[in-house]
């Protein structure tokens, strides 16, 4: 059996609006998610509603990765813009809690961002509170088979 | 008042995983935490580039030991939805009787962390003593104890004889009337329900609003899961989602013991109906398209979004694990306890965080 | 609400002999169909290459010109795909697990 898939297509502006009905639906936030395809980074808004799942999907240029957050509307989604800001270098504009790319401590910033990622390791001083004192030693490396 | 902070992980005695909260604290009540993750972050989604998809299938099961057989089993599901591979229904009945004895091992783990965070070491002790003997049914079934490696896509890779199938409800029997036993001092011993009630309530709106998934919604009322989906084998089995109207860890600790005496029904039902015939395909060809599939870990909905573009490696694989949701509901239950309900908190969710940060 | 419902239970087992075995001391039962170590009867091996394509780990190395098999006991995960695609039959899982590495060495036969 499969599980019925709908995707709707839309654009960055529509976005907040489309979020607002979800939410007046009553919809549940169920995942955020990156793909980055050859020239552009695909981003889905999965929600649910009497587990029947719908999807929003955006396609932002490669050049200009740049979305405003949804945090307003769904607080939960402070930790999947995060993550996608952390891999996926994507800017997200207002987010309510901003660990500022201090989210995952990875060897590589940007692991999934563009081709020419800087391969250093963040070692800017973190500007919130939480990783000034999270900063525990993290050498986590992509395993490499 | 002055405020102090105190850091919370990443090692300590009750956390299964590393995790880090700076709890910001006033006299013994916690005003704020702030999270701190990404210690055991691994890197699983990229390697999705290096290996090729039945391979994957390796990797998949080995993102969290505690809920891996049913990592493996979604990615398969979600892999041969992109292919259009129709298993076997022996296949699906195996899956299910596999997934549910997950669930077993992993609700008794967690009971087994729940008392010694409370500080109940003897019961932590016999919650792992009962887990031991279904530990004991999946390794002579499939082989391994914690990674099952029994999914592959296409179908499973062993098979159950007769015989087995025959004694494995007397097995269960045994194992159920061990459970009773344990989840009634859970549930009536009166220092544990002193550790419990009332501590951590979240109401069912809040809960719905924070995404929770899981007994953590499930404990609030709100009666979602992701079995009556219907895959696997539960097409022909229904399940009533259990349900506690209070919200609080006691709510959740119920859903959880109530659940190890639902999945005990569903295997029993499963090993009754299960039909005769092979237990995989072949599989051949690349995948191509793009699928998002959800199931029901033993910690909530996990949704797995695949991309492929028709080469041997998936363009994308992507896992929105079950804590993953639950992490904004434990930073919200946190502010306003007290020093001491802190790993009641931390741990009422099911932290899996080598599954959060794959 | 009850008063030490525990009591019952640890009266119970007070009384009973402990679920725990004396390992090492005394061997631990093995249960059959477990998935152990990896055992390699040379006699049969042809070094066709096939079950070191199919590893998923990279543990096996197999050198067909020099009649060379060697195994990376740490990186085996015992999943048994090597023993299911080897043709002439010269690859087994046992139940016994073995006993621990401390060398990164690679077991050449």
């Amino acid at each position: 059996m499969t599980q019925e898939q709908n995707i709707e297509l839309i654009t960055v502006d529509a976005l907040l609006d489309k979020v607002r009905a979800k939410r007046e639906q009553g919809c549940r936030l169920v995942q955020v998610s990156a793909t980055r395809l050859p020239d552009q980074v695909e981003l889905t808004y999965s929600f649910d509603l009497d587990s029947r799942l719908a999807n929003l999907r955006l396609s932002l240029p490669a050049a200009e990765t740049r979305v405003p957050s949804i945090s307003s509307i769904y607080g939960c989604a402070i930790l999947y813009e995060n993550e996608i800001h952390d891999l996926f270098n994507v800017q997200v504009d207002g987010l309510t809690v901003d660990f500022k790319g201090n989210f995952y401590k990875t060897a590589v910033k940007f692991p999934f961002g563009s081709v020419k990622a800087p391969g250093a390791k963040p070692a800017a001083p973190p500007a919130s509170p939480v990783a000034a004192c999270g900063a525990a030693p993290a050498a986590t490396t992509e395993s490499n088979k | 008042m002055a405020r102090t902070v105190i850091p919370f992980g990443p090692q300590h005695p009750v956390l299964p995983e590393p995790v880090h909260l700076d709890l910001v604290v006033e006299d013994e009540k916690v005003v704020e935490a702030r999270p701190s993750i990404g210690f055991i972050h691994r890197g699983l989604e990229k390697l999705a580039e290096k290996k090729d998809y039945i391979e994957f299938v390796y990797v998949a099961e080995r993102i969290c030991g505690i809920c891996s057989f049913i990592h493996g089993q979604t990615y398969c599901q979600a892999v041969e939805t992109l292919m259009n591979v129709q298993v076997p229904p022996r296949a699906l009945y195996l899956r299910t009787v596999w997934g549910e004895l997950s669930r077993l091992h992993s609700h008794l783990l967690w009971l087994g962390l729940m008392a010694d965070g409370m500080g109940f070491e003897s019961l932590f002790m016999h919650s792992w003593r009962v887990r031991e003997k279904v530990l004991n049914i999946v390794e002579a079934t499939t082989g391994g104890r914690v990674i099952f490696g029994s999914c592959k896509v296409g179908g499973v890779r062993r098979d159950m004889d007769a015989e087995t199938i025959r004694n494995l409800p007397q097995e269960l029997d045994e194992i159920e009337r061990e459970m009773r036993e344990i989840t009634k001092v859970f549930l009536d011993e009166r220092s544990a329900k002193a550790r419990l009630c009332g501590v951590g309530v979240l109401s069912k709106q809040e809960a719905h609003d924070l995404g929770c998934v899981g007994p953590t919604l499930r404990g609030s009322g709100v009666a979602q899961d992701m079995r009556q989906l219907g895959y696997a084998a539960f097409g022909d089995i229904q399940i009533e989602p259990v349900t506690r109207p209070e919200g609080d860890c006691y709510a959740r600790c119920a859903v959880r013991c109530e659940e190890l005496f639902q999945s005990v029904k569903i295997i029993r039902q499963a090993l009754a109906r299960i039909p005769d015939g092979e237990i995989a395909v072949k599989v051949t060809g690349n995948p191509a398209g793009e699928t998002i599939t959800r199931t029901e870990q033993p910690r909530g909905e996990v949704v797995y979004h695949l991309k492929a573009n028709g080469s041997k490696n998936l363009q994308r694989f992507r896992v929105r694990t079950p804590t993953f949701a639950n992490l904004p509901a434990m930073l919200k239950m946190l502010p306003g306890c007290d020093l001491a309900d802190v790993p009641m908190i931390v741990l009422t969710i099911d932290p899996c965080i080598s599954c959060t940060e794959r | 609400m009850g008063y030490f419902e525990m009591s019952k239970l640890a009266l119970k087992w007070a009384l009973t002999k402990p679920p725990t075995s004396r390992y090492p001391f005394e061997p631990r039962q093995a249960i059959s169909g477990s998935r152990g170590q990896l055992v390699f009867t040379k006699d049969n091996c042809v070094y066709c290459t096939v079950c070191a394509k199919k590893c998923p780990t990279g543990a096996l190395l197999v050198n067909r010109a020099q009649k060379k098999w060697a195994i990376d006991r740490l990186r085996c995960i015992s999943c048994g795909c090597c023993v299911e695609v080897c043709p002439k039959k010269s690859l087994e899982l046992t139940t016994n697990h073995g006993s621990p590495s401390v060398t990164r060495d690679r077991e050449f036969h």
